[in-house]
């Protein structure tokens, strides 16, 4: 692949993306769609019928389940197939994260399992350690965990306190120290755990064995949600590790951590998609049901706005996630045809997604708690009732917006990647950021919307960016080096940031599936983006404003004011009745056919 | 011994079923399709039969009538664990079509035992097995839910009324298998979707079969009448609506 063509992280910020360069799931081949088929299965067969006994935590049924997936092959989509694997695409990935995530606590340990109790050994392990472990963590033969976070160590991971010293002989590593929040802590073999060795000042990574002794599990925790998933706090008391099992190279940890997040984030928003689309079926069949007033209340316009706005935003969800996920198989195909050590290649191509991975992190998590919210209104008094399942997808949401970072580091991270990369020149922030202003100092007045639907959001969305781009200058110009203490406008900047990559992501999907079906068959799907672009739009125009008015004066307070009015002008949309038409689809169909 | 496995590729039995205008053909448009149900179970006993390897049972092959559009249910089989598929390409029309189509694969080959389910999902038509044995001049036993093989002996159970009755058939045989026959369906496993892509699948002409039969309508149920709550105590109200409103009183 050349160069030139791969997409870099980011880049959507100044750069038109062509919706040949975009994944959407039309394009799900048959082989993927069966590999879909089989998820589902799974979850209707093994799963759902035990769903009470699985949050009661009943004595050893989700390591049995996951053994079970790992008999069907799903523990090893995408290892490679030197490893007992099948080495699929990572959009093939998503597509089962995605199906898999409807099944509450098991999604979570499956995804634990897959994701941070596996991917540090297959992309960071020399060939003894993926050798010995990854073939059994791809058939669940082993089960594997992650411990990062410590009881003083969540948000601000590199300052743990677990230590890792040299024995004498040269031969172990002595480890102290406490984890906590460890998904699979109750029945995982093998767990990557981060330490400081000696008076190290970045985290060092090892794998340790179950059995090793001087481990202690303390009992489950108790939770609000995702209660069948097995969370504990594990203590290491003088754990003599085998100096071969450090992961990577000694100080390494901590990148191995934050790149391994990169991609639990992206991963996190093809499960929320799972999640969301069955609490959606759940919520369209009881308004579908439910009489008040001798009507179906699916027929009330208040019930019908809820159910069309949780369509919409999974719909921009999907659009995202599998937008990213493209750009990310090429990119990882790219870089793993440039080195030798195909698993850390992965992982770089993984590093240079932090802006898109923690977009998708936050505003899936956060649309599935939208849907989850409203799941549990439509129901009225019966969602406020342990007998529904939408108690439990509520309650199970919620864990979505604090783990694998929470959404308010995630905000952080993400504009001070963007400004990273516009500082080493990857990408030309400032330089289209002046340019912006100098355009609104010549503008009278809002541009004219231009001629065609698809014209006029591609519009739309090059001038929203627009905004960003002149908060961003300003912001750096005001603040310089303090702007990293400033998180309200950080968050304010990285919610406008979020709304531009979905609102193009919904349109550039549109554009494809147009391409593919024709207008008549979109129909609805313009009825979408009308409306996400709409409220988007509205979105930016008030989060630009407050971050102005927190900072700006003078001639770049004016400026700002002027661009942000011009530039989240949009068209108006008779939202109620796109909502409407939406809503009607679902209702007709019973179930989330989008 | 080989075995043949007749399917049918149907909606998934969740399908919001919707017509054409003129309620003349049903409209496929977003429709997911399966294997039908019972001829899953047929090709979980055929798999189960094989497996047991003192059955001699060589080889499984699926069958099906119908356009391109239905190999990606034959290939979900071959996913299940069939050895190869066979589609014969042409319009399923209706049970005497399919049955003829389905009586040239199986007299083509040396099929021991060809299995059907009892009925599609779709149209539940029940016709198709006792058609394809009238064409094969082979013996047929419908309602099966249960079939063991010793060597070339199969015995049969089958479920009749109050009861169950085994009966033993020489083979070549046609066996139409209902509930009961197999453990749960399978579930495609990773290793089985990879290998299904590289397992043959021969596309066959149709050969020359009437179509005996055209659907003239389709027509909706009529939509359940609202349900009316009346007190327990209330026999009066009660009697009084059954004779008056409901009129079977």
């Amino acid at each position: 692949m050349e160069e030139k063509k791969l997409i870099t992280g980011g880049e959507f910020l100044v750069k038109e993306t062509s919706p040949a360069d975009v994944f959407i799931p039309e394009e799900l081949d048959e082989e993927q769609r069966m590999i879909g088929e089989t998820c589902k299965d799974f979850l209707e067969t093994e799963v759902f019928p035990v769903a009470d006994r699985i949050d009661a935590q009943e004595e050893g049924l989700m390591r049995s389940l996951l053994e079970k997936s790992g008999e069907l092959g799903l523990l090893g989509i995408t290892i490679p197939e030197e490893y007992e694997g099948f080495g699929q695409s990572f959009i093939t990935n998503m597509y089962s994260s995605e199906i898999l995530g409807a099944g509450y606590s098991y999604a979570v340990a499956y995804s634990c399992h897959t994701g941070i109790g596996t991917l540090p050994i297959l992309y960071y392990g020399n060939e003894e350690q993926r050798a010995k472990y990854i073939p059994k963590l791809a058939t669940g033969e082993l089960i594997g965990a992650y411990c990062l976070t410590e009881p003083g160590a969540g948000s601000d991971a590199n300052s743990g306190t677990t230590k890792a010293v040299l024995s004498e002989d040269g031969k172990h590593y002595v480890i102290n120290g406490a984890k906590m929040w460890i998904t699979n802590g109750g029945f995982a073999d093998v767990m990557t755990v981060f330490a400081k060795i000696d008076n190290d000042r970045v985290l060092s990574a090892f794998i340790l064995d179950r059995d090793f002794e001087g481990i202690i599990f303390n009992p489950e925790e108790k939770k609000m949600g995702i209660k069948g998933s097995s969370t504990r706090q594990i203590f290491f008391n003088d754990v003599k590790v085998p100096v071969e099992n450090m992961l990577g190279k000694r100080g390494e940890g901590f990148r191995i951590a934050l790149n391994i997040l990169h991609m639990g984030r992206i991963k996190l928003g093809a499960n929320v998609i799972g999640s969301a689309k069955k609490a959606i079926d759940q919520s369209v069949q009881y308004a579908n049901e439910r009489k008040q007033f001798n009507c179906l209340i699916s027929q009330f316009g208040a019930i019908k706005y809820k159910l069309a706005e949780q369509v919409i935003r999974t719909f921009a969800t999907e659009c995202s996630v599998y937008r990213a996920s493209k750009a990310l198989d090429d990119a990882i195909a790219y870089y793993v045809a440039k080195g030798d050590d195909k698993g850390r290649n992965t992982m770089e191509a993984f590093n240079h997604f932090a802006v898109e991975a923690a977009a998708m992190k936050v505003f899936a998590s956060e649309a599935l708690d939208y849907v989850a919210d409203e799941g549990v209104q439509i129901h009225g008094g019966m969602g406020f009732s342990a007998e529904m399942m939408i108690e439990k997808g509520y309650r199970d949401s919620r864990i979505n917006r604090i783990f694998e970072g929470t959404n308010e580091i995630n905000r952080l991270l993400l504009v001070d990647s963007v400004l990273k990369k516009g500082a080493r020149g990857v990408l030309p922030i400032m330089e289209l950021a002046g340019e912006a202003f100098e355009e609104v100092k010549k503008m009278n007045g809002a541009p004219a919307p231009a001629e065609g639907w698809f014209e006029e959001k591609d519009q739309y969305v090059a001038n929203l960016k627009k905004v960003v781009l002149m908060l961003l200058k300003s912001a750096s110009d005001k603040f310089n080096r303090t702007l990293v203490q400033e998180q309200e406008i950080l968050s304010n900047i990285s919610d406008c940031i979020i709304q531009v990559y979905v609102a193009e992501s919904v349109v550039l999907r549109l554009k494809k599936m147009e391409s593919m079906k024709g207008e008549e068959e979109t129909k609805l799907y313009r009825d979408m983006a009308d409306v996400f672009v709409y409220d988007a739009a509205a979105r930016i125009a008030k989060f630009a404003r407050d971050t102005t008015y927190s900072f700006a004066n003078g001639e770049v307070l004016d400026l700002l004011e002027k661009g942000i009015s011009n530039f989240t002008s949009v068209a108006g949309v008779n939202v109620k009745e796109a909502r409407r038409r939406i809503a009607d689809q679902l209702i007709e169909e019973n179930k989330y056919c989008f | 011994m080989r075995i043949l496995v007749c399917i049918s590729n149907v909606p998934d039995t969740t399908t919001k079923v919707k017509f054409s205008a003129d309620n003349t053909s049903f409209d496929d448009g977003g429709v997911q399709w399966i294997i039908n149900p019972w001829d899953e179970l047929a090709l979980t006993r055929a798999m189960e039969l094989k497996e047991d390897t003192s059955n001699g049972v060589s080889r499984v092959t699926v069958v099906s009538v119908g356009p391109a559009s239905v190999e990606p249910t034959l290939r979900k089989a071959l996913a299940i664990g069939a050895d190869d598929a066979i589609r014969v390409d042409g319009e399923a029309g209706d049970a005497h079509y399919v049955a003829a189509q389905l009586a040239s694969v199986a007299g083509s080959g040396d099929f021991g035992v060809i299995l059907c389910g009892i009925e599609s999902s779709d149209y539940n038509g029940s016709a198709v097995g006792g058609m394809l044995s009238e064409i094969l001049d082979v013996p047929s036993v419908s309602a099966i839910s249960g079939l063991t093989m010793n060597g070339e002996e199969v015995t049969i159970t089958r479920d009749i009324d109050g009861g169950k009755e085994e009966v033993s058939v020489p083979a070549p045989f046609v066996g139409v298998v209902q509930k009961g026959i197999a453990k749960e369906p399978r579930i495609a496993a990773m290793r089985g979707i990879m290998m299904a892509r590289k397992k043959p699948l021969q596309v066959v002409p149709a050969v020359d079969a009437e179509t005996l039969t055209e659907t003239q309508e389709f027509a909706m149920p009529e939509p359940k009448a609202p349900c009316k709550m009346v007190e327990a105590d209330n026999v009066k109200e009660l009697v009084g609506l059954l004779q008056n409103e409901a009129k079977v009183l």
